[in-house]
């Protein structure tokens, strides 16, 4: 028996609910077929060790889109919020980030920090005009494309002409020159460059990295949350918000393809052999997956299947899950300060030294780190007095030389350890259990192509018009009736729901045109 | 004491070139160069014995035609003549050629995968329309984003329907073109890593970048710009050494009816009141003009020619964050003989081309990680010719001259001076990395001279001997080379202009600097332009 | 250490020796690599042996892709707009293939070889495309234009040659149908297809083969005028016959460099190969768009007065005595057999509907001196050439 809906959305990653939710709350009878038996998708919160448990992808939350907050009046409680930076030095003299401030440096650098958060929070709001609404067609000639196009014109010129300038001059710049000829503090100048480059195939040295700066800053500038519970309470707000709408769920059901009739499409068949209709499917997986797998390029076209093909998405970032029988001592912090987010990224050279073995396929010997203590604010996730240590750890590119295997997994996890330890030397005696997941593990686990958490390289030409490939940026894909929500879509990844929100805003309106 | 109408600064390609055009209007124009040789860059120099070298640039690809023909350049002596082909040699035996007939290249290819061969035919065809699309604005003035003057209006329109009239797919792949890596732009295309390593080299020559860096791509166009215009004769050696370029620029000017000062170094480039007064050599003596036009490179113009209370500040904090790096050198090799290449057939065409010994993408991004920790390659990226192959001209029978472009070796070694010996380290390298591929080749060395970007910085007076008089990234090109808001060629004095290659389009033997400049100048003083824009052909 | 080379000088064909015993001129020019005749002895006899005898032209040049695969049929049937459904083994299909945009990538034909194994063979070559389609489908592609040797036998009697070849059977076969023979212990493939509009057959066999096949089909046709031709007698029977060739007629789309140079299957005349019934293929939305929202393009078959051929000539349209330019020529020819002045052109709709008169503007030279002339040119509907005998099976003694 085929049930009928209105729209099905493949994949309860934080996109599709929040696609799942608008959709259904315009009155839309709204399916939502998740693989896996819990929803969330890469922001969830799972057991990693008997007792522990973890943010098992994304594990800050700095992004979410107030306008996805405001349009599904979504409350979330934070176990910490606007948690500070600290840039951790081996001696201990580590230097502290929040908002516009730092401490730890020259009062030089604590000028320059001051004016470069400002005008980068100001280019950031900028550009998160654009991450809210769906980006303008070239040369479609609707009026409306044109309208969106002078627009985007427009508001760069709004800037004002020195400001517009220094826009357009630093978009495609590297973020090491920047730095480099603003501040002297190694410490702050490597832990700005990590900014820059977490979750990316990039270098600070590498041109863009001012734009993947820029993107962090989006939403929020860079004000970085933990919700209580762990990433999971986020997307089971979003879940909640979508059924109180009228969304019906279904975990543990992975759809097998996407059905194709008559050059349009047509509903979903799960790998258990159900299937359901609906002439409006919208994909929470990445592109990749999404054209290859579920829609086959049958019945796309060959162009477009070769630029989905080249969309560069080969995740370098690594998830460190340790399980710990107590705080370790790191030198110069208090215990409070183990609430905090830590860096391990000494200076934009060592970033860049970092980056340069991924270039060849191979991992980082002396990896860059960001580490949270998520169980020191949230006993939930640990046993009482013990505690979690979850990091992003880079880099560890997906195409490894000669692939990832369970050695060159441990490999890579004693290198991550090893680095922990210059810092907390009693760290490895307190491991009780741990757990690396690399980019092949992500990849697995959450389903997500080249394990890479922006479902694609946010470089420039991956951007905007041309994400993820040119011609197909509106969400629609070449293929009646399907859609994209997801993280490969524009604007890119990160827990910030405006790839799901603007895939909905263009579908409802899209059927209001029709 | 005599005013000039005009006094360039520099006698380089593009300050003779912006002297030319200004003199053919009628201008009084005065042309200083600190060196007893002119040309800066685009030089012929007599080092060795009888030997002519090309010792700094070395090939002519980029010479703007519409230039050439508006100066009489042949006239003047000056002609190019093509040269057949390219290698690469590979580590492990065997090489790649590059033919300059389609069907053996297409076979060439076809060795290594059909894939490949085929896919060459539309990289050509994409990278060619990128071409044409870069090549109308070569000789045309920026347009100013932020201004809404009507001229600027003018160019934003242009520029903007230029842009429209590729049509949608085609818009796309351009704003990819423009921010994508030449790596990842070859992996769209090809699957042989020898092939991409043969291709990408156009993408990081004279940068400091790798060939993983983000906007590389466009650095291709450079190497490119010579076919587009499918005339005959685009690209090749200047006969007689690069020299001839500059001294045919020079006998136009002169006929033209300016002068020539050579050995007549600027200290100082003196503004009164707010205006520019003219300049004082480092002899002392000083000379009035109207106008100053600088052909050096903007640090050397404003931060060691200029008075920083001259100058704007924001201006002059600008010109200071300007990135003009030092990525490359060069080693000039007086033969006493052809060097034989086993590896190739006997008798092969290639044999008079360019030469590269570098056969893998990660062996080229290696070369650019040494830069990036303070150091020379140490397998470097050359760029190898001996254009005496062709060019009786430039050595004794049966001798020869070769040209070694090197990639990548840093202005200063961790920061500091470099010494001699390391000088002397970095040629052997240099000099090694092709014996493995020549047996004979040391034997038949009869002298070096190794330059690393500091002689030619002390020699031709680029800023850290780039020879794009700054780096070509997105951030310092079209209206926002060399400094936004500054990219009309008007410096922010008053009668002060650049004409150097920090301006649009930016380096290479391609003198558009100079005649836009002279173009806006021109415009200036109300005079009637005397210098072309594109050949304006579809 | 062996010296890898790439062969500099232009390759030969297997039935080279044989052209090359028989070349008076001297003439040859190059095609995908390979060496190829303009003509052997004289144009104008080897246009008549195509019209009057039997012509043997040497197809080796041509590029051959063999496609193999379970997802065989599926990918062929993506690629091109034609439905290969209804190709059965044994068919060849005449088709063209466009990108996304709805655009001519070229032109061939394919030939259903056996169940789920196609030979696609073209003008230009397409290996990177061809690849780019198989992305996520499993087939194999394999180029091997250099591992058959080909002849097109062309004309009245070829026939008739080819069943004194010995080949039994062959009157069988069809147009577009193709058969297999044992020539010598070897398989000998005979498809009825050409590039001529009259009756004809290609042959593909082994490159071991070649030469003993030349011989031999020469020995069986001494009766009936067979004569080795080349490319400038081909060229006027392709224009009578009104079919296109790439570069000439239109431009394969990945190669075109300017703004709306290429054409669309509708815009040189091919429509007809368009199945919007059959499932998704590439360029579909596109040519959908096309259909409804109508064409800038029409290509345009000319009958012209006079007997100067319009080789590069402009179109015009005549209002109110003033002409104004719609278009150009892109292939022109005197045809010898229906004594008529014949070109192809593009012209922009609305013009050149059959049956509309436009114009053309012509120069020729006479003794040094150029003149230029307005000749009057009726878009024609069919054909200029295309006998009853190219299709009928079995064909007669001619």
């Amino acid at each position: 028996m085929t049930e009928r809906y209105d729209a099905i959305v493949v994949g309860a990653g934080h996109n599709g609910l929040v696609c799942s939710a608008l959709l259904a709350k315009a009155g839309k009878r709204v399916l939502v077929l998740e693989a896996k038996d819990q929803v969330g998708g890469a922001a969830i919160t799972r057991a990693f060790a008997t007792g522990y448990s973890v943010s098992a992808c994304a594990h800050l939350l700095y992004q979410l889109q107030p306008k996805v907050r405001k349009d599904l009046g979504l409350k979330i409680e934070y176990a910490a919020e606007n948690m500070e930076t600290i840039a951790l030095s081996p001696n201990g003299q580590h230097v502290r980030i929040t908002g516009n401030r730092v401490d730890g440096v020259s009062d030089a650098d604590t000028d320059s920090y001051r004016g470069f958060y400002k005008r980068m929070t100001r280019f950031a709001d900028l550009l998160q005009t654009y991450m809210n609404r769906p980006p303008a067609r070239l040369a479609n000639g609707t009026a409306k494309d044109l309208l969106t196009l002078a627009r985007l014109g427009l508001d760069v010129r709004l800037l004002g002409k020195t400001e517009m300038r220094e826009f357009l001059r630093l978009i495609g710049m590297n973020i090491y020159d920047e730095l480099v000829e603003r501040f002297e503090s190694p410490l702050l100048k490597g832990a700005l460059s990590l900014d820059a480059v977490l979750g990316t195939h990039l270098g600070p040295r590498s041109p863009n990295t001012i734009l993947t700066y820029l993107y962090r800053l989006c939403g929020n500038h860079g004000r970085l949350d933990s919700p209580a519970g762990g990433m999971s309470s986020v997307t089971e707000a979003l879940a909640h918000a979508a059924r109180d709408n009228g969304a019906t769920i279904r975990t543990g059901m992975p759809v097998k393809r996407i059905i194709i009739e008559n050059g349009r499409a047509a509903g979903v068949e799960t790998e258990n052999g159900d299937t359901f209709s609906s002439w409006l499917v919208v994909s929470n997986a990445d592109p990749k997956s999404t054209i290859m797998d579920l829609v086959s390029p049958r019945n796309v076209e060959t162009g477009f299947t070769r630029r989905v093909h080249n969309i560069r998405m080969r995740g370098n970032a690594a998830k460190l899950h340790l399980a710990l029988d107590g705080l370790p001592t790191i030198e110069g912090l208090d215990k409070k300060d183990f609430g905090e987010r830590m860096v391990i990224a000494p200076d934009e050279d060592y970033v860049e030294r970092a980056f340069n073995p991924a270039k060849y396929g191979e991992f980082s010997s002396n990896p860059v780190l960001e580490v949270t203590f998520p169980s020191f604010r949230d006993s939930s996730l640990a046993p009482t007095g013990k505690h979690v240590l979850s990091a992003i750890v880079q880099y560890a590119p997906y195409k490894l030389k000669g692939g990832w295997t369970d050695a060159t997994r441990d490999e890579f996890m004693q290198a991550a350890i090893e680095k922990l330890a210059e810092y907390a030397p009693d760290l490895p005696q307190r491991i009780t259990a741990s757990e690396l997941l690399t980019p092949a593990d992500i990849e697995k686990e959450f389903r997500i192509t080249g394990g890479h958490w922006h479902h694609g390289e946010l470089t420039l030409d991956q951007f905007l018009f041309v994400r993820p490939v040119g011609g197909a940026a509106q969400y629609a894909m070449p293929l009646d009736g399907l859609y994209l929500c997801g993280a490969g879509a524009h604007p890119g990844g990160g827990i910030s729901g405006a790839a799901g929100r603007n895939a909905a805003r263009v579908i409802l309106s899209r059927e209001k045109a029709a | 004491m005599k005013t000039y109408d005009a006094i360039v600064v520099g006698a380089g390609h593009n300050g003779l070139t912006n002297a030319a055009f200004l003199a053919k209007a009628g201008l009084d124009v005065l042309c200083v160069e600190k060196n007893e040789y002119i040309g800066g860059a685009t030089v012929s120099r007599n080092l060795y014995k009888d030997w002519i070298y090309s010792n700094a640039s070395y090939v002519c690809s980029l010479l703007r035609p519409e230039i050439f023909r508006a100066l009489e350049l042949s006239r003047h002596g000056l002609q190019i003549t093509p040269y057949g082909g390219g290698t690469v040699f590979m580590q492990k035996g065997g090489y790649l050629g590059s033919y300059p007939d389609h069907d053996v290249h297409h076979r060439e290819y076809s060795r290594f995968s059909k894939n490949d061969a085929d896919a060459y035919e539309r990289f050509s065809a994409d990278t060619m329309r990128q071409c044409r699309f870069v090549r109308d604005f070569l000789l045309r003035t920026p347009a100013d984003p932020t201004s809404f003057k009507p001229k600027d209006l003018k160019r934003l329109a242009h520029l903007g329907s230029k842009f429209f009239e590729m049509g949608e797919d085609r818009m796309y792949d351009t704003i990819r073109f423009w921010t994508m890596s030449v790596a990842e732009y070859l992996d769209e295309y090809f699957e042989t890593d020898v092939i991409k390593a043969a291709l990408s080299g156009s993408g990081i020559i004279g940068t400091a970048l790798g060939i993983h860096s983000p906007g590389t791509a466009y650095v291709l166009l450079h190497h490119y710009m010579g076919e587009v215009d499918g005339n005959m004769g685009a690209w090749g050696f200047a006969r007689g050494g690069m020299g001839a370029v500059a001294e045919a620029i020079a006998g136009a000017f002169q006929a033209y009816g300016g002068e020539l000062r050579r050995d007549a170094g600027v200290e100082q480039i003196l503004v009164k009141r707010g205006k520019v007064k003219g300049v004082a050599l480092t002899n002392g003596e000083e000379i009035d003009a109207r106008i100053v036009v600088s052909g050096m490179d903007v640090k050397r113009t404003f931060l060691k020619c200029m008075d920083k209370k001259d100058l704007p500040a924001d201006f002059y904090h600008r010109v200071e964050n300007f990135k003009i790096r030092g990525s490359s050198g060069k080693l000039n090799i007086a033969l006493d003989g052809m060097p034989s290449f086993p590896a190739l057939p006997k008798g092969s065409p290639l044999l008079d081309g360019d030469m590269h010994f570098i056969d893998s993408m990660e062996r080229m991004e290696r070369a650019y990680d040494d830069w990036k920790e303070g150091t020379w390659s140490k397998d470097p990226y050359v760029d190898m010719v001996i254009p005496t192959v062709s060019d009786p001209t430039m050595a004794p029978p049966g001798k020869h001259f070769m040209s070694c472009f090197v990639q990548y070796c840093p202005a200063k070694i961790n920061g500091r001076e470099w010494k001699p010996e390391e000088r002397e380290a970095f040629g052997q390298t240099v000099i090694d990395q092709i014996a493995e591929y020549s047996p004979d080749f040391k034997d038949l060395i009869l002298h070096v001279e190794v330059r690393t970007p500091k002689e030619i910085e002390d020699e031709a007076g680029l800023t850290e001997g780039n020879i794009f008089h700054g780096e070509l990234t997105m951030d310092q090109l079209m209206f926002n080379r060399p400094v936004p808001g500054y990219a009309q060629y008007r410096a922010p004095v008053a009668g002060l202009y650049m004409c150097g290659s920090s301006t649009h389009p930016g380096g290479g033997v391609i003198a558009a600097p100079g005649a836009n400049a002279a173009r806006e100048i021109l415009f200036d003083l109300s005079r009637s332009n005397t210098v072309p824009e594109t050949f304006g052909d579809d | 250490m062996t010296i890898q080379e790439v062969q500099l000088d232009r390759k030969k064909s297997p039935f080279y020796s044989r052209q090359a015993k028989l070349d008076r001129l001297n003439q040859w020019h190059e095609w995908k690599g390979y060496s190829s005749a303009d003509a052997f002895y004289n144009a104008e006899l080897e246009y008549f042996a195509i019209r009057n005898s039997t012509a043997v032209f040497d197809l080796t040049p041509m590029t051959k892709y063999r496609i193999t695969g379970p997802d065989s049929l599926d990918y062929i049937d993506r690629l091109v707009t034609r439905d290969m459904r209804k190709i059965k083994p044994g068919r060849v299909a005449y088709a063209v293939w466009c990108d996304d945009q709805g655009q001519v990538i070229d032109d061939g034909t394919i030939f259903h070889l056996m169940e789920g194994e196609y030979r696609l063979c073209s003008q230009e070559r397409h290996m990177e495309w061809l690849t780019a389609a198989a992305i996520g489908l499993d087939v194999n592609i394999k180029e091997e234009t250099a591992d058959i040797a080909a002849l097109a036998v062309q004309g009245p009697t070829s026939y008739s040659v080819l069943k004194n070849l010995g080949l039994d059977g062959v009157e069988n076969l069809k147009l577009f149908g193709l058969m297999d023979f044992d020539f010598e212990g070897t398989n000998l493939m005979v498809s009825r297809t050409g590039y001529t509009g009259d009756l004809g057959y290609e042959l593909w066999i082994d490159p071991s083969k070649a030469e003993a096949l030349w011989d031999a089909l020469f020995e069986a046709g001494t009766n009936y005028g067979i004569m080795a031709i080349g490319t400038t007698a081909l060229e006027q029977s392709r224009i009578e016959a009104g079919y296109l060739a790439a570069y000439e007629d239109f431009l394969p789309a990945l190669a075109t460099v300017r703004t709306g140079r290429s054409r669309s299957p509708f815009e040189i005349g091919l429509g007809w190969l368009v199945d919007f019934k059959k499932p998704n293929f590439n360029g579909r939305r596109a040519l959908a768009r096309e259909k409804r929202s109508g064409s800038t393009w029409r290509l345009v078959k000319l009958d012209i007065e006079g007997n100067k051929p319009a080789s590069h000539s402009y179109i015009y349209t005549k209002k109110y005595g003033r002409f104004r330019q719609v278009g150009f020529v892109t292939s022109a020819a005197w045809s010898p057999i229906c004594k008529h002045n014949i070109a192809i052109g593009t012209v922009r709709t609305p013009n050149g509907k059959v049956g509309d008169t436009l114009w053309v503007e012509i120069y020729y030279q006479r003794e040094m001196h150029w003149t230029r002339l307005m000749a009057k040119a009726e878009v024609v509907g069919k054909p200029f050439w295309d006998p009853e005998r190219r299709r009928v099976t079995p064909p007669g003694v001619y």
